[in-house]
């Protein structure tokens, strides 16, 4: 082989090399995160895939629900309750109404927004029209729900979350 | 001149360029026509970005939505990054490497012509396939150009094409890349030794090792992301054991010397300029090469500084806050040695050296808010916000983009033969040196003021820089047609250029005639020829 190809070759293994060296990046991470506790698996999964358990009565959570659009006129939008009462553990279902004033099909995606911003670590939605996009026909509409719990580790001097959604038109279909 | 004009025909006839369009271009082998294309290809989609950045600086124009869907805006951040950074900005740079690299270490032609014909016709394809998203239902994609999971798991049928892109763009990066290595390190001329090597090519082989060394981690990356979405493994899916922080390592990883692929070859089109318009060798020749080099190796170890706000450990975020500082030492040689070149030198102000001033200057401004990001209790608050994208757009539109233009300002009558209009070209530099102002710097003052990046609507109190903002905007866009029609006026006719174009050019390529023989340099030039060359150093 000439020096010239040798040469390229060699540039080319390096470069799967590099390949590796990004999926090598897996478990160093996880041996970082071991050693530093940041980035913990199981912690995550739990947060990722939480589930109610211990409730605790002995205080009560207003939690609010807004409901707003970016645009005027294409949609209507709106929380079925404007605000509840609820046991931090507990699990609870609100809804919100959502009506199509085009008159041709659409969809829409609700992003949502949890304020104040610190509490949304402890404000779990299990299940939620905001996950997926929300496909509707001309003139249609529909209540779609949202299922939530909040963490009783939530700090005591929080008694109010507003969990506000924009509803958005998008293109994408689901 | 006559009499060589007369030669330069006699070879045409024997070694010209192929006859028919599929022959000279499909076919290329020769580093010129390459050369060419890449920058053709890089030209046409800096006009596609920046037509994106004005979608985006017109919906910022005034508070509220006016023109787009966020939807269609966020598409259009994120494919304007990606546009500008894999197709302008990296395609420019390797198409300024193909012409200038064997012609300044006097060879022939490129090692390994074939693999660079390759290299080339990959992208126009990965770009068909990138835009072909915009198309698509659901749009492009929309997610950031930095794509990370789990929301751009999340994007529709442009997935799958962006995420192929991607691939595509990155292999033709890493074989651009290896052949400019190998042309570098076997085919320089007997006596043209490493320290006699002109700048624009140590800072390319410097970027060219880098790019062979952070590619392939992004192809991991986005590999990661595909089987995550379609085979189901679990790499960044905090429900099955992953991590999306992870992710955002390993993208960094790639991502910051990706930053200095695009800034070092304008380091040395600058360190290439600056001498020959102050008529003063380069000061410090040995020490830009070194500081070149310190930067690519910092480069490696400070990736983590883009995602502080993630969740580190202490240690983590001092390291990588002091590492981060560092690159201010070599950087600082840098320009301390540009500065020091035109000390007592006789300047003139040519348009390629109106824009490596510029350069000096505006890139340093986007050094200082890179060291202002750099701290890390600071960067809490600049995180995410307009201040970040003042600052990546200084070090890359008045820092790399200007390089480019003073590169091609500075080249093109070699390339060419001809000189173009330069009271038009100081006109587009006074157009473009203003506006690119008027367009960035008020984005400092709406970042520091807390306004988030990636936004179609803004709070009202906003409203009165933006609007100077996307006057700027437009004003620099529209000011870059000056430059397309100079380029196309100067390659079709015009006052001929003499062989070494400028008062006081050193370095190989001068030697050659204007325009360029077809084959660069078909016998090695003499040890007294190099000398020449190199007494700039």
């Amino acid at each position: 082989m000439k020096p010239i190809h040798r040469m390229a070759v060699n540039l080319g293994l390096v470069a799967v090399g590099a390949f590796g060296f990004g999926f090598a990046l897996v478990p160093l991470y996880n041996v970082l995160c071991a050693v530093t506790g940041y980035g913990d698996a199981r912690a995550l999964r739990q947060i990722s895939t939480a589930q109610p358990t211990q409730e605790d009565e002995t205080r009560l959570v207003t939690v609010e629900f807004l409901a707003q659009l970016p645009t005027v006129g294409h949609w209507e939008f709106r929380p079925v309750v404007r605000s509840m009462q609820v046991v931090p553990g507990r699990l609870y279902s609100a809804e919100f109404i959502a009506h199509n004033l085009m008159d041709r099909g659409a969809t829409g995606q609700a992003i949502p927004n949890i304020a104040p911003s610190k509490v949304t670590a402890f404000f779990h939605k299990t299940e939620c029209f905001c996950f997926t996009p929300q496909h509707f026909e001309a003139g249609e509409q529909r209540q779609m729900p949202v299922r939530f719990f909040v963490d009783p580790a939530l700090p005591k001097y929080v008694d109010r979350i507003t969990l506000s959604y924009t509803f958005y038109d998008t293109q994408v279909t689901s | 001149m006559a009499h060589s004009e007369h030669a330069d025909h006699a070879e045409h006839d024997h070694h010209g360029p192929a006859h028919g369009f599929i022959q000279r271009w499909v076919m290329a082998t020769n580093h010129k026509d390459i050369g060419t294309m890449y920058l053709v290809f890089a030209g046409l989609m800096f006009l596609i970005g920046g037509a994106m950045a004005l979608v985006i600086r017109a919906e910022l124009w005034t508070p509220g939505l006016q023109f787009v869907d966020p939807q269609f805006f966020n598409s259009m951040t994120t494919m304007h990054a990606l546009v500008m950074i894999f197709g302008g900005m990296m395609p420019a740079w390797t198409g300024l490497a193909n012409w200038m690299i064997p012609m300044q270490v006097g060879a022939p032609d490129m090692a390994l012509p074939r693999l660079n014909n390759f290299s080339f016709w990959i992208l126009p394809f990965a770009f068909l396939m990138l835009l072909a998203t915009l198309f698509v239902p659901g749009g492009a994609p929309a997610g950031g150009w930095t794509i990370y999971p789990p929301l751009v798991v999340q994007g529709g049928a442009n997935f799958p094409m962006s995420m192929f892109a991607i691939h595509m763009m990155g292999i033709s990066s890493i074989l651009g890349a290896i052949n400019v290595i190998v042309t570098i390190m076997n085919m320089r001329a007997p006596g043209m030794t490493l320290l006699r090597m002109p700048m624009f090519t140590w800072t390319w082989l410097i970027t060219a090792y880098l790019l062979i060394l952070v590619m392939p981690v992004l192809a991991g990356a986005v590999t990661m992301v595909i089987t995550d979405h379609y085979f189901g493994t679990t790499f960044f899916s905090a429900a099955g054991g992953g991590d999306p922080v992870l992710y955002q390592h390993i993208f960094w990883f790639f991502g910051h010397p990706e930053v200095y692929i695009l800034i070092l070859p304008a380091f040395g089109v600058v360190s290439e300029i600056i001498p020959t318009f102050s008529r003063k060798p380069l000061f410090g020749y040995e020490s830009m090469v070194y500081a070149s080099a310190s930067i690519g190796f910092l480069s490696f170890i400070v990736w983590a500084h883009h995602m502080f706000t993630v969740g580190m450990p202490l240690a983590g975020q001092m390291f990588f806050m002091l590492t981060t500082m560092m690159i201010a030492v070599p950087t600082g040689v840098k320009v301390f040695n540009w500065s020091t070149t035109m000390w007592k030198g006789s300047l003139t102000f040519e348009p390629p050296m109106l824009f490596a001033i510029a350069f000096l200057f505006l890139f340093t401004i986007g050094g200082f808010s890179g060291l202002m990001l750099a701290i890390t209790p600071a960067d809490f608050q600049y995180h995410d916000s307009y201040f970040v994208v003042a600052h990546f757009h200084y070090v890359l539109v008045p820092g790399a983009l200007f390089a480019i233009i003073a590169a091609v300002y500075y080249w093109l009558p070699k390339w060419s033969g001809h000189m173009y209009n330069q009271t038009l070209a100081k006109w587009h530099f006074w157009l473009s040196a203003v506006f690119v102002n008027v367009l960035f710097f008020p984005q400092h003052f709406l970042g520091l003021a807390g306004m988030p990046r990636r936004i179609p609507d803004y709070a009202t109190q906003f409203a009165d820089w933006n609007a100077v903002s996307s006057i700027g905007a437009f004003g620099f866009g529209f000011a870059q047609l000056l430059f397309v029609w100079l380029i196309i006026s100067c390659v079709r006719g015009g006052e001929k250029a003499s062989d070494h174009v400028w008062e006081d050019t050193h370095g190989l390529e001068w030697e050659l005639s204007s325009p360029a023989p077809y084959h660069s340099w078909t016998t090695p030039p003499s040890d007294a020829v190099i000398l020449r060359g190199t007494t700039g150093h």
